[in-house]
């Protein structure tokens, strides 16, 4: 009976709760699912500050410091997952040390980004093991996810979230307007590094789902897409962790189905979700008054010397 | 306008620096509750540098300094602050509304829970207040200058203080914003009994309703009646230099020979 089973070609079809039973049929399927959802729910909400603070590309570079820490923990003997951490949530600290002053600075973000990839390629090669590896952790192994790892995505996905909750408004306040939030007494440069470490927690869970290189599928993508479509902080938290989920989800769902990498299917629902937001977009949030916007622009021009 | 006596703010033999470098020294006077205060001078002269003082982000190098009866200490809740304004992202998105926000209770911890509802109504009054309600919940970012100014007064009201810090809120917009920005901030500090101190460029749009001039120039400063303090005399006193002040028929007053000193102060 088992064989007869297996054997069978997997449903997809109208019938969804026949669907959700197939995707949900096998235990690394559920783990997927699991870690998938949590990962996005954190990379959701912290990517929406990642956008607004402009640290994009910075979210990016850490992700390729992870790599170093990951291929170096292999080497070392230890968990890949701590390697990570060690790496991004160090570099975290420092880019969040620098404040405002990491902005512009893409030439050495750039660097450190192109001599990490370049050290976690040295620490591949010496451990002398497979390829496979390395390919896992920058392009993520999402059905390859145990039970354990699922539980430790779980807590870490949760911290990251409190934790960003936990300092949200005088986090929103420091975005928005640095000097006038020091001046009430935000701790701004206390909250800088603080909010690069959770960064730095969140994109070491992303890169189980991901991997390094595809981050900003699921990171900076739902935030870019939310911020084109609400003008409201707290309504732009909760769509970009819901496109993030939305994304995931579609994406392992097509995965399964389908002999390509969930990697692949996320990033590309990602990427097209963003293109049709960028066409759609303007005309959505920019609704009223366009005779007004365009007189505001000739006044602001008028006024800029 | 009935003035209270307690002095809004005393200094006395104060001194600002940054590390080793002197900004100014010896200042010693008083401002009254209530007080409108232009504060001008030229370029890196250490206008801004005498707001941070008053806010606790720098402490003086030397003499003392009282702020509503109290030593400077950073996150004072009756000080409001408009720093000088870097142009806003135009996609910013964040409405006015938001903004305003910030200022009841953006440096609380957490998420906002429960007395939502009256927070909201202290918005409104202070959006209505700068009379911004047309545009307050447009991205912050498409406003024009003069809108995000008033925009930026109103999280400035939001908060309640007892005392308003603005850094050239006048700068880049025309000459009518000018004075009607000027008009405004006047009107909600007798409306709120507000002591302002108001950085500026330029004195003619303020001259209707400042009652004293604070000049900060040449490593010194000097406090008095716009009329006492813009003279020939007195800025050639105090920067050590000839400078000469004009009047035009309608009273406006233009200094004349500050360039080379504020290029030699701005390097």
């Amino acid at each position: 009976m088992p064989e007869l089973y297996l054997a069978a070609a997997p449903y997809f079809g109208w019938d969804l709760v026949r669907v959700v039973q197939e995707l949900f049929r096998y235990a690394f399927m559920q783990h997927a699912f699991e870690a998938g959802t949590m990962v996005a729910i954190s990379a959701g909400v912290i990517g929406y500050f990642v956008v607004l603070r402009g640290l994009s590309f910075a979210a990016h570079a850490l992700s390729h410091i992870g790599f170093a820490g990951a291929t170096g923990a292999v080497l070392t003997g230890t968990a890949p997952i701590v390697g990570l951490l060690v790496f991004t949530m160090s570099a975290g600290a420092v880019m969040g040390a620098l404040g405002q002053r990491l902005r512009g600075r893409d030439v050495t973000i750039g660097l450190v980004m192109a001599w990490s990839l370049g050290l976690g390629l040295l620490f591949t090669r010496l451990y002398k093991g497979s390829a496979n590896l390395a390919i896992g952790i920058l392009f993520g192994q999402i059905f390859g996810i145990t039970s354990q790892d699922v539980a430790l995505t779980f807590v870490a996905g949760a911290v990251t979230v409190l934790l960003v909750l936990a300092v949200y408004r005088p986090l929103l306040f420091a975005t928005l307007d640095e000097e006038v939030a020091e001046a009430k007494g935000v701790p701004v440069r206390a909250l800088s590094i603080a909010f690069m470490v959770v960064l730095a927690v969140a994109v070491s869970e992303a890169v189980q789902v991901v991997g390094v290189l595809l981050i900003f599928a699921l990171i900076v993508a739902p935030a870019a897409i939310a911020e084109r479509f609400t003008t409201r902080p707290s309504r732009g938290v909760l769509l970009a962790a819901l496109l993030a989920v939305l994304f995931t989800w579609a994406g392992l769902t097509v995965a399964y189905y389908l002999p390509y990498p969930a990697g692949f299917f996320i990033t590309t629902i990602a990427f097209w979700s963003y293109i049709v937001a960028r066409l759609a977009a303007p005309t959505l949030t920019l609704p009223r008054r366009r005779g007004t916007e365009i007189l505001a622009r000739d006044e602001q021009a008028r006024h800029s010397p | 306008m009935a003035r209270s006596i307690a002095p809004a703010i005393v200094a006395d033999g104060l001194a600002a620096a940054y590390g080793d470098q002197l900004i100014w020294r010896g200042a010693s006077f008083t401002v009254n509750t209530g007080e409108f205060v232009a504060v001008l001078g030229p370029n890196g002269s250490g206008k801004s540098t005498l707001l941070r003082l008053l806010l606790g982000l720098l402490s003086p190098a030397a003499g003392r300094l009282e702020v509503l009866g109290t030593r400077p200490h950073r996150g004072n809740a009756d000080i409001a602050y408009v720093p000088q304004r870097r142009n806003i992202d135009r996609d910013l998105p964040v409405r006015g509304r938001d903004f305003v926000h910030l200022g009841i209770d953006g440096s609380r911890w957490g998420i906002a829970v429960g007395n939502a509802a009256s927070n909201n109504q202290r918005v409104d009054e202070a959006i209505r207040a700068v009379e911004a309600q047309a545009y307050a919940d447009r991205p912050i970012g498409r406003l024009s200058g003069g809108e995000q100014q008033r925009l930026l007064l109103a999280q400035a009201l939001a908060g309640r203080p007892r005392m308003l810090l603005l850094d050239e809120p006048l700068a880049s917009l025309d000459l009518r914003n000018q004075i009607v920005i000027a008009e405004l901030v006047a009107e909600l500090a007798r409306a709120n009994r507000l002591t302002v101190l108001l950085i500026a460029h330029d004195i003619n749009p303020l001259l209707p309703i400042v009652d004293r001039v604070l000049y900060v120039a040449h490593g010194g400063v000097a406090i008095g009646k716009p009329a006492e303090v813009i003279t020939t005399e007195q800025l050639s006193r105090l920067y050590d230099a000839p400078i000469e002040v004009l009047h035009d028929s309608h009273g406006h007053m233009f200094v004349v020979g500050l360039e080379a000193e504020s290029a030699h102060h701005d390097a």
